[in-house]
């Protein structure tokens, strides 16, 4: 350490430092090794960052095409009804995480008396923070577990929820008399992916659940974990679930799945 | 009891100090989800003016959150210091404001008054407080830390090293701890957040870390960020832990929601004394904290989320900490809505942190759901800069690949020293003069393939 930098090892670029430990970012996707414009990153890097964020917005904005979900259920032999929660607007759902929580009264009414029972599963659909998650990894989701649950006899229904937050799916699975509610849901969009779909399993959903009684499995997009994965390990759960009962802090899967509370973090799609 | 103005032809009641505060909060999106903010842009300024007119001994006669079921207000109360409270207990908060804005809040005068300002009363003047304000008073605070380094001199800004990783992969980690001591980062902790929270991967972390600043003599300590029980359970198993941290609120049921009251900070705090590990000094505490925790846990008991984040840094300030920062965009726009609010906030915590004696940082941030950008953050950062902000995140292009938010960069850091000429922690500065990073300015020198740094993920 502290000899003296050789001139030919030192990269300029008319203004632009480079850092020489570009091979170090074969180890991480943070942004490691940016180089810079005096203290500032290289226009090209900010340029990125910016693509990356603006991707991320569009996403939490993006009209979501809750009709083209219910084509897709229907198109799976899966009986759908489409809803909305009581945030009106995309701002509104922002602002108060409650209102996206609960059906809008319409909703409620038209939900009520309107499932074929029994239902074993359903199968709650909503945007929440990307509307864009659900619109690429969705159906293909589904699509991979429609046969799990036939080979095993449970009856599935669906709910596409407009501007829901997961604990929409407790007054929905209480109206189904559902055994488990799975939440499909856009997750919060970071920099990296914009297309993260979560699932949220809950078993005897009844308003006034918490988050410690569910499970979620994260990151289901194509770069991330694939659909095919994603069914056989919300298949493993919900098994477990019926079984024991529960859903949360007492079920665990065999591998990586981690309850749904880590940290006392606000969870700011729930 | 009731506090009244009238303004104009307009009689205004607020039936309690808490809804006094509450009313004459600036705007926030977690106050109005709370449903305790003022119905009008005439009602928030009104009380205001009620506000200004309260004495500030009277905070000390109404708890705004009830004695008896709260510890936090026990703390608050019982720790009290009515002598260095003395120069302006005559003061109402109006009055106070001008008295921080004057030549006779000094920094001697600052220092000396700290253990007497309660979080209410520093919640309460900071409402009548604009943002420049706000920067005038804190900038005259010092609160000065150490362990194996020095934060928090006049003059100096330090960085806190943030090489998350989504899989807690060590050569990943090990990289961004590369990339930015070479960017001159990582005076005030290299802290990760882990993505797990097993221990045995955590003790694994904290002996990676403890290895790098080892080897290479970094006048800097670590810490793994995980829940205080984890942490002494890791230093009785003879972990090299340097730094306890925690997530603290302001309310005791807040607390509770985070798994820890008074007493078990109060034990993290004995288990890293004993290790003995600080060469400087030994504040061994890492808090975080953040406006709107307590109205997420169901905890604020109709006080407002700035009024709660003050109260946190009570609780903070009992423990000597090394380092304090509000998170203050994490939260999301439910809490803080839009870069405007965001900003507010940082500003706001800042100042009542320093004003109370606490070695207040920020980590300048926000997610992609609410209305703000990097441009919003450096303005924030300019801001806090300008105030003598203790500390900040240096992560690699602000981008937390972890934690999915954006803060400041290593890039950043270098911004604020170019314009406002501050340098790091005075051993940091030495060692990476001695290290061959920066020169005597603290200017980055040129790098080759052979540092030394670079040979750890080989």
């Amino acid at each position: 350490m502290g000899e003296p930098a050789e001139t030919d090892v030192v990269a300029f670029n008319a203004f632009q430092t480079v850092d020489p430990w570009r091979e170090l970012k074969a180890y991480t996707d943070a942004r490691i090794a940016l180089g810079r414009a005096g203290p500032a990153m290289p226009t090209r890097e900010v340029l990125e960052f910016s693509l990356a964020h603006a991707r991320a917005r569009d996403a939490v904005h993006a009209r979501f095409d809750a009709k083209a979900l219910c084509d897709g259920l229907t198109a799976l032999g899966i009986p759908v009804a489409e809803a909305r929660s009581r945030a009106g607007s995309r701002d509104e759902y922002l602002r108060r995480p409650d209102l996206g929580r609960t059906l809008h009264p319409g909703s409620r009414e038209a939900l009520a008396g309107g499932f074929r029972l029994p239902v074993d599963i359903v199968l709650v659909i909503c945007d929440g923070l990307s509307a864009k998650a659900v619109h690429e990894n969705a159906l293909p989701l589904v699509t991979e577990l429609r046969p799990l649950l036939n080979g095993r006899g449970l009856n599935v229904t669906g709910v596409v929820v407009n501007q829901g937050r997961v604990a929409v799916g407790d007054e929905i699975g209480e109206l189904a008399k559902a055994r488990i509610a799975a939440v499909l849901i856009g997750e919060r969009p970071g920099l990296s992916a914009a297309d993260s779909l979560g699932v949220y399993l809950t078993y005897a959903p009844r308003p006034g659940c918490s988050d410690a009684q569910r499970n979620c499995i994260s990151n289901i997009r194509a770069a991330g974990m694939p659909a095919a994965v994603a069914a056989r390990k919300m298949m493993r759960l919900m098994e477990q679930a019926l079984e024991l009962k529960l859903t949360g802090v007492g079920l665990k899967d065999d591998d990586e799945t981690a309850p749904l509370l880590r940290a006392a973090e606000p969870e700011t799609n729930t | 009891m009731a506090y009244t103005v009238t303004v104009g032809k307009t009689r205004w009641v607020f039936e309690d100090l808490r809804t006094l505060m509450a009313r004459a909060t600036p705007p926030r999106s977690g106050d109005m989800l709370a449903g305790i903010a003022a119905g009008s842009a005439e009602e928030n300024i009104a009380a205001k003016m009620c506000l200004a007119d309260v004495p500030l001994k009277e905070f000390l006669r109404e708890c705004l959150i009830p004695y008896e079921s709260d510890e936090v207000t026990r703390l608050i109360a019982d720790t009290h210091d009515a002598q260095a409270f003395a120069p302006v207990s005559h003061l109402t908060v109006g009055e106070f404001r001008e008295w921080l804005m004057s030549d006779a809040a000094t920094t001697d005068a600052l220092e000396a008054l700290a253990p007497g300002v309660t979080p209410e009363m520093a919640a309460a003047v900071s409402k009548l407080m604009r943002n420049q304000d706000l920067i005038l008073a804190a900038r005259k605070c010092r609160v000065v830390t150490r362990f194996r380094d020095t934060i928090g001199a006049p003059g100096t800004m330090a960085v806190r090293l943030q090489p998350n990783h989504p899989t807690d992969d060590f050569k990943g980690i090990t990289a961004s701890v590369i990339d930015g001591l070479l960017y001159g980062c990582g005076d005030a902790v290299i802290g990760i957040n882990p993505a797990s929270d097993n221990p045995a991967l955590l003790a694994d972390l904290s002996r990676l870390l403890d290895g790098v600043i080892g080897r290479f003599e970094i006048p800097t300590q670590s810490c793994v960020l995980t829940h205080v029980t984890t942490t002494i359970d890791l230093i009785d198993r003879g972990v090299p832990v340097d730094l306890v941290f925690q997530s603290v609120a302001g309310t005791q049921k807040a607390n509770e929601s985070f798994g820890i009251t008074l007493d078990i900070l109060r034990q993290g705090r004995e288990a890293g004394l004993s290790l003995k590990r600080g060469t400087v000094g030994d504040n061994v505490m890492y808090f975080e904290t953040g406006q709107g925790s307590a109205l997420s846990a169901e905890a604020h008991h109709g006080v407002d989320q700035q009024t709660c984040e003050a109260r946190a840094y009570a609780v903070c300030r009992e423990f000597k900490p090394l380092l304090v920062n509000t998170v203050v965009g994490f939260i999301g726009p439910e809490y803080l809505y839009d870069g405007k609010q965001i900003i507010r906030a940082g500003l706001e915590d800042h100042f009542c942190g320093k004003l109370m004696g606490v070695p207040m940082g920020c980590d300048i941030c926000y997610t992609n759901h609410a209305e703000a950008d990097q441009d919003d953050m450096d303005t924030l950062l300019t801001l806090l800069a300008a105030a003598g902000v203790n500390y900040i995140m240096g992560i690699p292009g602000a981008d937390d690949i972890m934690l999915n938010y954006q803060s400041t960069s290593f890039h950043d850091q270098l911004f604020v020293r170019q314009v406002f000429g501050l340098k790091r922690a005075p051993e940091f500065e030495r060692w990476l003069q001695r290290a061959g990073i920066a020169d005597g300015d603290g200017a980055l020198l040129p790098q080759h393939r052979r540092h030394a740094l670079l040979g750890l993920v080989a």
